[in-house]
């Protein structure tokens, strides 16, 4: 079964402007490996070149940051939504 | 925060003035007279710090610094309410602080025309007791957060894009600050900018009136602010989500054993260093770019070329320049097909960095005569065709 994984805003362009996509996966990592398999140029946006997520971008299974769950082996249970959450600096001012 | 002061009273007109606040067993007379002596520091007179400092102004806090260099042009407008359409070309002190008197004249306002940095913060934070993180760029919002931890004043953060608001409140004794959330800043280029992605005007009234409710209450000390929480609206949907956030015992700056104890330099931790920023904003050497003159004798002769508009639909309607074909940069990768055989381009977004971005991914697929037309549509409204409308 699917989860639904939250697209923010900023990456919407990257995810065929949608701000849902499901994806399946028993663990984070896998999720975000079969979401960036379809939507490819996400990778680009969470992850390093090596492999890592990037720093300026936090992952959550519900309310929770999967830095302090099991990162990404946090395993998903039926009905967990996934939440992309990249920082944002606008203030308005530009 | 909260402490009890029996050296202000309030004048008889302040008792009328806030008499819905002083019935109120939250706040009452002692609470008033603490916000009366509260000062306050908001960084940045825009978007986020217009609703933050009318709603403080209204509320009573007696002292409000105020730190902005920029003056107020049109484009603010629609979000940034405390300035009027009088006030455009004054700076945003002056109108801010005209704005407030009037509106509370017992607020005592304090203006510093200056870009916060390095060496101004922490003299500035030392004189106040929390500071609203009003900024719009990442150095600064780093800078705030590094200050506010090594001065241990609270940071009441909010940031805003398009539709989508987020608001905390860092830098508290036991709470965790803007670095356990987001150790390292976006690399410059991989987020798009306010000025890329618009902004609905009222968002920044959503935000910065939750900033002001937080600030109020850290003053007065009661309820639950949003320490360890980090809240997330969405303006589309009309949907708060509240997400857990920890402080980080390894946290750079707030941690067990912080290794940045003073202020360092944000741009470089950001990546903008002056080269780097000339690079974003031309993206080409200078022979890939084109100048709008150039463009402007190419298309007098006719000559063929095709000239590619990058912008989206919304900005295509604002303005165009004739004969311009548009395909917005997010949509390039899918319509290359549309380009075959036409080798000779020059593309055009707004400024030229989005451009920039296409003309990397043309001559990545193959398009090596792929031209950046410099400082985009904006230079050619300037130089060109100024009857065109700027935005």
């Amino acid at each position: 079964m699917g989860h639904k994984i939250l697209i923010p805003t900023p990456l919407r362009v990257y995810a065929g402007k949608q701000d849902v996509v499901e994806a399946e996966g028993r663990t984070v990592g896998e999720l975000l490996a079969n979401m960036t398999a379809e939507y490819t140029d996400l990778r680009h946006h969470l992850y390093t070149e090596d492999g890592k997520l990037r720093s300026f971008v936090n992952i959550y299974v519900n309310d929770d940051d999967i830095r302090y769950l099991e990162k990404e082996q946090t395993p998903l249970k039926p009905g967990d939504t996934v939440s992309i959450i990249p920082s944002v600096a606008g203030g308005g001012r530009a | 925060m909260k402490e009890g002061n029996t050296s202000l009273a309030l004048t008889n007109e302040e008792v009328a003035r806030y008499s819905r606040h002083l019935i109120m067993p939250e706040v009452g007379m002692e609470g008033q007279l603490t916000l009366k002596a509260a000062r306050v520091l908001c960084i940045g007179a825009g978007g986020l710090g217009s609703p933050v400092l009318l709603y403080l102004a209204a509320a009573g806090v007696g002292t409000l610094g105020l730190v902005d260099f920029d003056e107020v042009d049109f484009s603010n407008l629609h979000r940034q309410i405390i300035h009027g359409t009088p006030d455009v070309g004054r700076s945003k002190l002056d109108s801010a602080r005209s704005r407030l008197n009037a509106l509370n004249p017992e607020v005592e306002v304090v203006t510093y025309e200056m870009a916060l940095s390095s060496e101004n913060a922490l003299g500035l934070f030392g004189d106040y007791d929390l500071v609203i993180d009003g900024t719009d760029n990442f150095p600064t919002r780093y800078l705030v957060n590094d200050a506010c931890v090594i001065q241990g004043k609270p940071n009441i953060y909010g940031s805003i894009f398009r539709f989508e608001g987020q608001a905390s409140v860092f830098a508290t004794k036991d709470g965790p600050c803007y670095r356990c959330l987001y150790p390292e800043p976006p690399p410059p280029g991989l987020v798009p900018s306010c000025a890329e992605g618009g902004v609905l005007g009222i968002l920044p009234g959503v935000i910065g009136t939750l900033q002001a409710t937080e600030a109020i209450k850290v003053i007065l000390g009661v309820g639950e602010p949003l320490i360890g929480r980090f809240l997330i609206f969405d303006a589309l949907k009309m949907r708060f989500r509240e997400l857990k956030l920890r402080k980080d015992p390894d946290c750079p700056v707030c941690g067990d054993h912080p290794t940045v104890t003073k202020l360092i330099d944000y741009e470089q931790f950001c990546g903008i260093t002056p080269g780097a920023t000339a690079a974003a904003s031309s993206s080409t050497e200078d022979a890939d770019e084109a100048t709008v003159e150039e463009l402007k004798t190419r298309l007098d002769r006719h000559e063929s070329f095709l000239l590619l508009d990058v912008r989206e639909p919304q900005e295509f309607e604002i303005c165009r320049i004739p004969g311009s074909v548009l395909i917005p940069l997010g949509d390039l990768p899918s319509r290359l097909s549309e380009l075959e055989g036409r080798d000779d381009m020059i593309i055009h977004c707004k400024s030229g960095v989005r451009s920039g971005k296409a003309v990397r991914l043309l001559r990545e697929a193959g398009y090596s005569k792929a031209r950046n037309l410099k400082g985009g549509i904006l230079a050619w409204i300037s130089r060109i065709d100024p009857t065109l409308p700027k935005y």
